[in-house]
């Protein structure tokens, strides 16, 4: 086998530590987005021109949504949230691009992806509810249930990383086998239903981060 | 059989097996978010986001299996 999901292609080392392909892909989309945010940011104006409308639309959806989902106000979880979904959507539709793998088709950037929302449950749940009634959260709905409530804590967050990684990487196999069966034209719809895949994934993630969040602050019933 | 072949049966049962209740799952978890919507159209928009969760939870049981298939085929411990 040539062309192994799991395998990583080392593109240079810095000092000791290996520096692969999808850290140089990650780190440029950081950079592209950062850039993107600052150019459109630079002059905010309260009559909105075109790209300014564009993004407070994005923003305002975000922001509704997570107020819907976790039934307060949603100011202290935008930033990680709205961060979160749209460095997915680019990250997943990323692989469209020729010569470019999607990071999130690496096991690695879904599993730091889902470590973080994991410490951003519990340090929400911490600053929001206090650690005393957020610990308490744990014995819900009686004593018995701990060592469930601790089992879910990791394997949802194993699975959240599990689905991304499985998804994207699932995708591009399928497009990578067609492409041997049959070359011309013939990919294209899967690469279409690609396209949807990775929208759908980075909503659900999102959406799920939001979930356990709210699981942690004690606004959504676990 | 060698290890190789009971390798690659192992990964081809694994996702043929493993996708049909989650795809029967699937199937039934939208018949009864349409049937909820036919009924009460206004609330559409809760609804389908209860269902983008409730199916990615039902996903999730296919996608171990093709990560099971992807472990047995490309990073098998038994092949070393």
């Amino acid at each position: 086998m040539s062309y192994s999901p799991l395998e990583n292609v080392i593109l240079f080392h810095v000092g000791i530590v290996p520096v692969s392909r999808i850290v140089v892909t990650t780190w440029g989309l950081m950079a592209a987005l950062t850039v993107a945010s600052w150019l459109l940011t630079r002059s905010l104006r309260v009559d909105a021109g075109g790209w300014q409308a564009m993004i407070e639309t994005v923003v305002l959806g975000i922001e509704e949504q997570i107020a819907a989902l976790l039934n307060r106000d949603a100011a202290p979880f935008l930033p990680l949230l709205g961060t979160l979904f749209i460095f997915l959507v680019v990250a997943n539709l990323s692989g469209m691009v020729p010569g470019v793998r999607a990071p999130t088709a690496s096991i690695e950037t879904p599993a730091a992806l889902a470590a973080i929302v994991f410490l951003s449950v519990h340090f929400f749940g911490v600053r929001i509810q206090g650690l005393g009634a957020y610990l308490k959260g744990y014995l819900r709905p009686n004593p018995v249930m701990l060592p469930f409530n601790i089992l879910s804590e990791l394997t949802r967050s194993f699975s959240l990383a599990m689905r991304l990684f499985g998804n994207i990487m699932s995708e591009e196999l399928v497009v990578a086998i067609i492409l041997v069966l049959a070359g011309l034209l013939v990919p294209i719809p899967f690469m279409a239903f690609g396209i949807l895949v990775g929208l759908v994934q980075a909503y659900i993630f999102s959406v799920l981060a939001a979930v356990y969040i709210g699981g942690g602050i004690g606004t959504i019933a676990k | 059989m060698t290890v190789q072949m009971l390798s690659i049966v192992g990964a081809v049962v694994a996702v043929a097996v493993g996708s049909i209740s989650p795809a029967l799952a699937e199937g039934r978890a939208i018949a009864a978010a349409m049937d909820g919507i036919a009924r009460q159209p206004e609330a559409a928009g809760s609804l389908s986001r209860t269902l983008f969760v409730g199916l990615a939870m039902i996903e999730t049981m296919a996608i171990y299996c093709l990560v099971v298939a992807v472990l047995l085929v490309f990073a098998n411990p038994l092949m070393r």
